[in-house]
């Protein structure tokens, strides 16, 4: 009985092997099919170092609204409000003090302290989140995106211990069942997410692919409160604007390069 | 053999168990699955790439256009015909089939999938 | 060997239920939070992780105390530790499981866990993270087993066991490392932004685990007929009471540079533990009992008498574990959000269905330690025989 229960299961075990290596090889056969091929869309804007320079002289309420309100509405984000603190937000504003914390001082100038200032994810060229992520369900793009892949994430959340700037948000709940529960999501276009994934600014990267400018930017374009472009095109709006005016990035000192300028 | 008669005995209760699903489809067996096409699907005759094609490895493909559209920003698809379309299952692919619950949700409800897909991409509305 | 674990006495069986009991309570609680996302526990944008993490934290200090007793068997032939390595590397593989359990139950989609597999990426440390303490699993898993059931035929182990053996010290301390990892290579967070992370973890997992160890060698003579024996249990003493002392060391050197430096970052975050921030400071209690309690505890240690006796070295080891399980297991982690990245708080606090889990995992992890160390005490007893 011994010796051939051990045969048996020497022979079980080879001929799982080799029906699953045939199996295997009938899937990759069909894997390989067509001649398709993909192309991006030659609409599409295409750089090296995409950058946002925001003139905090021209926010105010009424400007930040529309920014806020563009992005939000058409990446179909839900709005909870703050209740505990589970709020998912692409693009917000905030005081000077929780923009650049440490920087701030009793003596501030009096328009400084009220400025409502446009904060999002700055798509740092060395991006701390990229660094952790085990599954690059976020990774940086070659145009400089620091972009994300709801259908990878784990949602294990290193991504958001590791941002300095509070950048990113992650969905506690399911938007569907809650917030969209009673109303249409306002974008049709474009997807909603689920619980448990992580999600961000992703700097309009499905309307760059189509020649259109973040939404962001565009809702602002009468007073240009946003710019977009290129900073390694030394002719680009960006690079004008900094040449001229003097402009600080969020915690610089820590070395992550982030692509979003403010002119003071 | 120790204990012949409860380990014989386990063994049937087992086998029943294990292949009772097919027992039971054996004796009655519910309706085929019939996907109905939409009326614009219906007059654009062909899918993106051909029907067998389709039914076999839509999923595959779809796994794909995920890849290509998200991670490398190739939002367009040349198919085997030469036509280009646009890499979405939203806007694309749900744009011709846009009814959901005669379509899609036939074969899978019959195969027991629930792909997870429309937990964040938007289905059309369907008029009921 | 597992045969050995099927029979056992009246109040074997009745921890046996209770635990499986809380595991079935934490299986609940989880399918709960599965279904209505984790929104059911207390983190938030701000604190976005919660006790999941900090367990899992302070568990693979536990997980990593094995080597404690095997490094001085196997390297330097302290013969006193030859009883007990199975119980360390036995402790190690329950915790383990601890930590991939939190793990696991903290995920956003847990059912997508497989994608660190397939898409591995060498510069995540999380990464590294799965690797070690899954390689630290089969270590011990491998080792235990094979060391034990060849104790029970009263032969070698195979030869090819002794490279594992010697492979699981440094792996031992690597999970560790690792873990500390984590937290000590962001930019964003002053409060773990501290070289000695690592160190610290060491040092505290050195003191916590073997301290757990003691307890339950202690529990172990008096439910079987197997002892430990006196002289390794105060060896391990001695072991937990110079990496308390080291541990306390490390804790005062930081807020040395904390607050001599006098640098905003660097002190809000023990301010936030000790006193409390800008009127929040619901960690202020659990803070000052971990100090309260470790001070007291190597107090005790330091004292030969105190230290011989066992009932009261049983008393210090409680008092080592618990205020370590307060230092790594709840504040350290919570500590690390706050204040968040805007210099504003929120603060954390985990909720019924969050503890529910949280004891769920701790109880399974019992009930796999109850059961590994049945069979390590059975062969124990019979080949004494």
């Amino acid at each position: 009985m011994e010796r051939s229960r051990r045969s048996f299961l020497k022979i079980l075990g080879i001929s799982t092997l080799g029906l699953g290596t045939l199996s295997s090889v009938d899937l990759l056969a069909k894997a390989g099919m067509g001649k398709a091929e993909f192309a991006p869309d030659p609409k599409g804007m295409t750089g090296k170092r995409w950058a946002l320079v925001v003139d905090v002289k021209k926010l105010d309420e009424d400007t930040t609204q529309k920014a806020i309100e563009a992005c939000h509405l058409i990446h179909n984000v839900p709005d909870y409000g703050d209740e505990d603190n589970e709020e998912i937000k692409w693009i917000w504003t905030d005081k000077y003090e929780h923009a650049f914390p440490g920087t701030e001082h009793e003596y501030l100038a009096a328009e400084i302290e009220e400025k409502p200032f446009l904060l999002l994810c700055n798509h740092c060229a060395n991006p701390p989140c990229v660094r952790v992520c085990p599954t690059q369900a976020t990774w940086q793009r070659e145009d400089g995106i620091v972009m994300m892949d709801q259908h990878r994430c784990i949602g294990c959340r290193y991504c958001m211990a590791a941002c300095p700037f509070g950048a990113r948000s992650f969905n506690w709940k399911d938007p569907r069942t809650t917030y969209f529960k009673d109303k249409e999501p306002p974008n049709p276009k474009y997807p909603t997410r689920t619980k448990g994934v992580v999600e961000k600014c992703n700097l309009c990267a499905e309307r760059l692919a189509v020649g259109e400018m973040p939404a962001c930017v565009e809702a602002v374009q009468d007073s240009k409160a946003i710019v977009f472009g290129d900073l390694e095109d030394p002719h680009s709006e960006v690079r004008e604007v900094l040449h001229e005016h003097f402009a600080i990035r969020r915690k610089p000192e820590l070395g992550t390069n982030p692509n979003v300028y403010y002119i003071v | 053999m120790y204990n012949k008669g409860l380990v014989i005995t386990g063994i049937v209760i087992f086998v029943v168990f294990f292949t009772s699903p097919f027992l039971i489809g054996l004796v009655k067996s519910g309706p085929p699955p019939e996907p109905e096409l939409s009326p614009k699907a219906k007059l654009a005759k062909q899918c993106v790439e051909a029907k067998e094609y389709m039914v076999e490895s839509h999923m595959q493909m779809l796994n794909d256009w995920r890849n290509e559209a998200v991670r490398e920003g190739k939002r367009i698809y040349v198919a085997t015909d030469g036509k280009e379309y646009t890499v979405s299952l939203q806007n694309t692919c749900m744009d011709c089939h846009s009814n959901k619950s005669k379509f899609c949700d036939q074969c899978h409800n019959y195969a027991a999938v629930n792909p997870y897909c429309w937990e964040c991409h938007i289905a059309p509305k369907e008029k009921l | 060997m597992l045969e050995t674990a099927l029979k056992g006495s009246k109040k074997y069986w009745i921890l046996i239920g209770v635990l499986f009991g809380l595991h079935g309570m934490g299986a609940t609680a989880f399918l709960y939070q599965l279904s209505k996302g984790l929104t059911v526990t207390g983190m938030s944008r701000d604190v976005s992780w919660g006790i999941y993490i900090a367990q899992f934290t302070f568990l693979v200090g536990v997980a990593a105390s094995a080597v404690m007793v095997v490094l001085p068997y196997y390297l330097h032939n302290v013969k006193e530790f030859g009883k007990i390595t199975i119980l360390g590397e036995f402790l190690a593989v329950a915790a383990v499981n601890m930590c991939l359990m939190f793990i696991l139950v903290d995920l956003g989609k847990p059912m997508r866990m497989l994608n660190v597999i397939l898409h591995p990426t060498p510069n995540s440390i999380l990464f590294w993270d799965m690797v070690v303490l899954n390689g630290y699993l089969f270590l011990n898993i491998i080792i235990g087993w094979m060391v034990l059931s060849a104790e029970r035929k009263e032969v070698e182990p195979p030869k090819w066991v002794k490279p594992l053996i010697y492979l699981s010290i440094p792996w031992a301390v690597s999970i560790h490392t690792v873990t500390a990892f984590l937290y000590a290579g962001l930019p964003g967070r002053h409060f773990w932004l501290t070289a000695i992370m690592a160190a610290r973890f060491l040092a505290s997992a050195f003191a916590a685990g073997p301290a757990l160890l003691i307890l339950l060698c202690l529990i172990v003579r008096k439910v079987s007929k197997f002892d430990p024996g006196k002289e390794a249990i105060q060896k391990v003493a001695n072991i937990v009471v110079y990496a308390m002392i080291i541990s306390i060391f490390f804790v005062v050197l930081e807020i040395f540079t904390a607050f001599y430096s006098q640098i905003p970052g660097h002190m809000h975050g023990f301010v936030y533990t000790f006193v409390g921030l800008h009127g929040h400071g619901n960690l202020v209690p659990w803070t000052w009992a971990f100090a309260v309690m470790a001070v007291l505890a190597t107090l005790m240690l330091l004292c030969p008498p105190l230290r011989k006796n066992e009932k009261t070295l049983a008393i210090s080891c409680l008092l080592v574990f618990f205020s370590l399980w307060i230092e790594k297991g709840i504040t350290l982690v919570i500590t690390g959000f706050i204040p968040n990245p805007f210099d504003t708080i929120t603060e954390y606090v985990p909720t019924l269905p969050e503890i529910a889990i949280t004891i769920g995992v701790w109880a399974t992890g019992f009930l796999i330690l109850t059961i590994l160390y049945k069979i390590a005490v059975s062969v124990k007893e019979e080949i004494a025989s």
